[in-house]
């Protein structure tokens, strides 16, 4: 899922420092399994600027509301009613949420509650941990199912690199080094023959360089 | 021969090479490089140039090594993968060929983590198994890393990588150093040797499987200024390993760098006598170029061997 995390607090309301009345809309997506963007996370922020607000004499009026999914129009549109008299929508959902309601609420101003940092899973209760790069060309296959692509500090195809020591990455000792971990699956698995195979340099013209990048598929298309 | 590289005629000869190591400075002035370089000129066959150490911007490599060769020292270009994008490693290996140098040796580079811009963006567009590979291309089969053809004119570079016997996982260390060699290395400069033991390990496993006859091994050897420096490196750099009893060497001398360099003088000569498959020496002198001489004289190693 897309793990985000909010924005400050005093970041939010600088934001929306000149509205008296804003729209807080949570994603019931993959942010309210993050605990970032829910019901819960929405009805607080409204509350703390509520009262951050009236403690600096500029009331705020809020309304709420939560999405199915911020990132398909069909759940987009039925926030319609909420947005005619604010002057503000804060969006808590990820990038492509904020994105969503811009492009539908085209006079209205839209901000972002959120930073989306990662696509990733949880570890433990309140941790998470970046588990894909989105390259657009998986190499878990060839890697025994270790993403060296964002869990190598360098995202080399052919580690590990000489910081490794003791299972652990250069850049800290808290972070296990991608290609570590990869040694000691494929050796398990008797598979090392493999890390002997030379990978190629990547083509990152599948990953963020092109421009937004786009799936298509025709088979489930209407119309 | 397949390059004008000195370094390649010397260590084809079968002599002991010797190479060191040149820091490029924080400013914009060549005067000390080449101040060093006057002065390593008559002990070394050639000197590495750095490529932003640890992540900190300095002279690039290849100015770097246009004023050493100015100076007379045949510089090795380094090339790290953290900066670069291949479009502007390849304009720089056409610049840095263009220019005179001969020998480049590709690393991954540190991460910026531990620079003076931590929070810049790293590349990694390319790999240095790839690096090594696509440099080896370039001149064997004359293409551009995409695969272009160099219609004339390609660089011929002696390609040289690095191999760390102090990383880990340390069995993959010799499987690694087998990939780049597959990969088109002609020469390995190793880390900084401290741990002889473990180097005599890691050494044992490369004859066993012959790759010290299919590469030339240059082993890393630094002297210690002081117990702390030693210390702080086994500690805090990763892939690095030093010793408890060096520490406590240079921790109860009474001349801590005069001991610090006896220990590189007797690490070296060790190496020589014992451990075989080891075709030169590859002597970081860090910020401390000038006792390379007389490193290089102790050990028997000067003077140097002439070549055409």
């Amino acid at each position: 899922m897309i793990i985000a995390q909010q924005k400050p607090i005093q970041d939010i309301a600088s934001m929306i420092d000149d509205c008296n009345k804003v729209l807080l809309v949570g994603c019931a997506g993959c942010v309210t399994v993050c605990l970032a963007g829910g019901e819960k996370e929405t009805d607080i922020l409204a509350a703390s600027l509520r009262i951050k607000r009236k403690l600096e004499n500029k009331p705020l009026e809020t309304v709420t509301c939560v999405a199915t999914r911020q990132c398909d129009p069909e759940y987009v549109e039925t926030l319609d009613s909420y947005v005619k008299d604010v002057d503000a929508v804060i969006s808590l959902a990820c990038g492509v949420g904020v994105q969503y309601l811009a492009e539908r609420f085209t006079d209205k101003w839209v901000v972002p509650a959120l930073n989306t940092k990662f696509i990733g899973g949880s570890v433990t209760h309140g941790e998470w941990e970046e588990r894909c790069g989105l390259c657009g060309d998986c190499v878990l296959h060839r890697t025994g199912g270790i993403c060296p692509i964002i869990r190598c500090s360098k995202s080399i195809l052919n580690g590990p690199c000489g910081g490794s020591q003791y299972g652990k990455c250069e850049i800290s000792k808290d972070v296990e080094c991608a290609w570590h971990l990869i040694y000691e699956r494929m050796k398990a698995l008797g598979k090392l023959d493999k890390l002997m195979e030379y990978q190629p340099p990547k083509d990152w013209s599948k990953s963020r360089d092109g421009g937004p990048r786009k799936a298509i598929r025709e088979d489930v298309m209407i119309g | 021969m397949k390059t004008e590289s000195k370094l390649e005629k010397i260590l084809a000869s079968g002599e002991f090479a010797v190479t060191a190591e040149i820091g490029p400075p924080k400013h914009a002035s060549g005067d000390g490089m080449k101040h060093h370089a006057e002065m390593l000129k008559d002990h070394v066959d050639a000197a590495n140039i750095t490529d932003c150490q640890t992540a900190i911007v300095r002279i690039s490599s290849i100015a770097g090594g246009v004023h050493i060769k100015e100076k007379g020292i045949e510089p090795i270009v380094q090339m790290t993968c953290r900066d670069r994008n291949r479009i502007a490693m390849q304009a720089d290996l056409l610049g840095a060929y263009s220019l005179g140098m001969r020998n480049l040796l590709c690393l991954s580079g540190d991460h910026q983590k531990f620079g003076n811009h931590p929070t810049s963006k790293n590349v990694y567009d390319v790999d240095s198994m790839q690096l090594i590979h696509l440099v080896r291309r370039m001149r064997d089969e004359k293409k551009f890393f995409s695969g272009e053809e160099i219609k004339e004119n390609e660089p011929r570079f002696f390609v040289g990588a690095v191999a760390n016997p102090f990383a880990d996982p340390f069995e993959f260390r010799v499987d690694r150093l087998e990939k780049k060699v597959e990969a088109g290395a002609e020469f390995i400069q190793t880390q900084c040797i401290f741990d002889m033991e473990r180097f005599e390990r890691f050494m044992e496993m490369v004859r066993q499987r012959g790759i010290h006859e299919r590469v030339y091994i240059l082993a890393g050897i630094t002297p210690m200024k002081s117990w702390r420096a030693a210390k702080y490196i086994g500690n805090n750099v990763s892939g690095m390993i030093v010793p408890d009893e060096m520490v406590e060497r240079l921790k109860n001398a009474e001349d801590p760098k005069r001991e610090g360099i006896e220990i590189a003088i007797e690490q070296i000569k060790y190496i020589k006598e014992n451990v075989k498959g080891i075709a030169g020496f590859h002597v970081m002198a860090i910020a401390w170029e000038e006792v390379v001489p007389e490193i290089v004289e102790r050990c028997g190693l000067y003077p140097r061997p002439k070549v055409d």
